[in-house]
């Protein structure tokens, strides 16, 4: 069974329809990142997920569950992060574990979730006293107490400097590795390329493309680009287009093409300068995916 | 490990609660010490006069009043404020995602509102024994602790039900403030009706159930009466007050924040 299955997910405010007929499944063990710019419908598409929403129309299956029944069973199996700042400053970090973990019926020991998520030395330590990257880890190993089957990640490394953001990644690589099922929402994309499986874009209340980080958007397809410094009043024997002072070449075989390429530098006695060779990155095709947005 | 027991889980929210009380100042003066500062003030004001129509000290009325203020602050405004803050922050919806069945929630709160207001009005009432030679009766002892006890939980009713109506945290300062302090002043807290407060005022004070919890408490306190003072009017009053706050507490509460989504 998959962990989640939703199909034709609506949801309306009023007139405004913030999600537009969206299908998703993620299976079992899956690191799922949903990506899209703010207002895209990604947080209202898993707060109905996670049972904090009501769908206005469609059906939403998490772990067999219809998550709108709030079913103390079903939030028994799912961690949920929420974006930063959900938890006491004025309680020390087991402390809020303790609290929070109090009601579920497969508790993890505590100990052993301070040590998972590396704050060990903190244990004992106020949460106001907490780094940004400490609190997030905190709030990671918060999410985990109940030994959950589907982890629910909001932003993870929002805001973060870029070691706040390794040690969260880390964090999360962890989670990984016990197998758990990951649904994470960023609009980080080298954060999606590095933590999941698969990938989904979101825009305007729709999944507009869906794959693995490395074939989303026809990626895989693309042509490869060849780019270097336009190298003075000389003619080029293969087709190229001039983008300010740089040469590019689209190019369906790149082997031969950079073959072909650097022959041809050679025989003239020119050294390309700033030579490229390059695919579109999961930013690039983000951006081309949600551009019109 | 296996989860807790509903018993142990309330033991575990009460405390938590507590802590959270203790940790934050601001609340621990205002219900703790703020009182007391106030008994000091009118014993240094008014000395050792006696309130003629009552035939008590200053003392003897300000004490009991002053407690009836204490645990009003301990549990309407702790409540309503910190649970409108912890909603402002994402606790509550984080808290909402979990197991935790919602009624213990509410239930922790209760509780341990209770507690810092029985807290609150024992170090009133032992300063004003030890200091101001307050007289405490036994006949009218668990007069007293029913009426506290009926008070504390209606006003931490009331408490869930200005956390439900506001917006952010700082509504819920703004109208816990501004219901209780005036209140405060026409229930005879801070000082005594006479025979030439307006009837308007009267009648206002007549509604709301401060009133009634500082008359009933106050009540056993007071020389020159029989039997154990047991007000059951005004405990049936704020009884009344008290649940249909609470439903309609649960019936308005979210979980999520209200602003800035």
């Amino acid at each position: 069974m998959s962990a989640i299955e939703v199909a034709g997910l609506v949801k309306r405010y009023g007139d405004f329809e913030a999600v537009r007929g969206v299908d998703l499944t993620i299976e079992e063990g899956e690191v799922f990142a949903l990506l899209g710019p703010n207002g895209a419908g990604k947080t209202t598409t898993v707060e109905i997920m996670e049972g904090h929403r009501h769908a206005t129309a469609g059906t939403v299956s998490v772990l067999g569950h219809d998550p709108a029944k709030a079913e103390r069973s079903f939030k028994d199996r799912i961690g949920i992060v929420l974006q930063e700042g959900s938890v006491e400053d004025e309680l020390t970090v087991r402390e809020a574990i303790n609290i929070h973990g109090g009601a579920y019926s497969r508790r993890r020991n505590t100990d052993e979730l301070v040590e998972i998520v590396g704050l060990e030395t903190k244990a004992n330590a106020r949460v106001g006293t907490l780094s940004g990257g400490q609190k997030r880890r905190l709030e990671l190993a918060m999410g985990i107490v109940g030994e959950p089957d589907l982890i629910f990640l909001d932003e993870p490394t929002t805001g973060f400097d870029p070691s706040a953001r390794r040690e969260a990644w880390s964090a999360i690589d962890n989670l990984r590795a016990l197998g758990k099922t990951i649904l994470l929402t960023t609009h980080y994309m080298d954060e999606a390329q590095n933590l999941s499986d698969r990938v989904a874009v979101m825009a305007d209340g729709r999944i507009v493309a869906a794959g693995t980080p490395e074939s989303i958007g026809g990626r895989e397809h693309a042509t490869t680009r060849i780019s270097f410094r336009r190298p003075g009043d000389v003619s080029m024997p293969f087709a190229a287009r001039v983008e300010g002072d740089m040469v590019v070449v689209e190019a369906a075989a790149p082997t031969v093409d950079v073959h072909r390429i650097t022959s041809w530098a050679l025989e003239q006695g020119l050294e390309l300068e700033e030579l490229s060779v390059s695919r579109p990155s999961l930013e690039d095709i983000y951006l081309a995916l949600t551009e019109d947005q | 490990m296996n989860g807790l027991s509903q018993s142990g889980l309330l033991v575990q929210q009460i405390g938590y609660q507590n802590k959270m009380f203790y940790r934050t100042p601001i609340s621990a003066f205002f219900t703790l010490v703020f009182p007391l500062m106030l008994l000091v003030l009118f014993g240094a004001l008014f000395g050792s006069e006696r309130i003629n129509e009552l035939g008590v000290t200053v003392a003897q009325y300000f004490a009991p009043a002053l407690a009836v203020f204490s645990a009003a602050s301990a549990t309407y405004t702790n409540i309503s404020v910190g649970t409108a803050f912890q909603r402002d922050m994402g606790i509550l919806k984080r808290i909402k995602g979990s197991p935790l069945p919602p009624w213990l929630f509410f239930a922790g709160k209760v509780g341990s509102a209770t507690i810092v207001a029985a807290v609150a009005m024992l170090i009133m009432m032992s300063v004003g024994v030890l200091a101001y030679g307050v007289t405490i009766f036994p006949r009218t002892l668990p007069a007293a602790i029913l009426t506290f006890l009926v008070g504390a939980a209606c006003f931490a009713c009331m408490g869930l039900l200005v956390a439900a109506v506001s917006p952010t945290g700082n509504a819920a300062t703004a109208i816990a403030n501004a219901t209780l302090l005036p209140l405060a002043f026409l229930s005879g807290l801070f000082f005594p009706t006479t025979s030439e407060t307006p009837q308007w005022l009267v009648t206002v004070g007549d509604i709301f159930p401060l009133k009634h919890f500082n008359d009933a408490f106050q009540a056993t306190f007071l020389p020159n009466t029989t039997g154990a003072q047991f007000d059951w009017f005004a405990l049936g009053y704020m009884a009344l007050w008290g649940v249909v706050s609470l439903l309609l507490a649960l019936r308005l509460f979210t979980w999520e924040p209200r602003s800035g989504d």
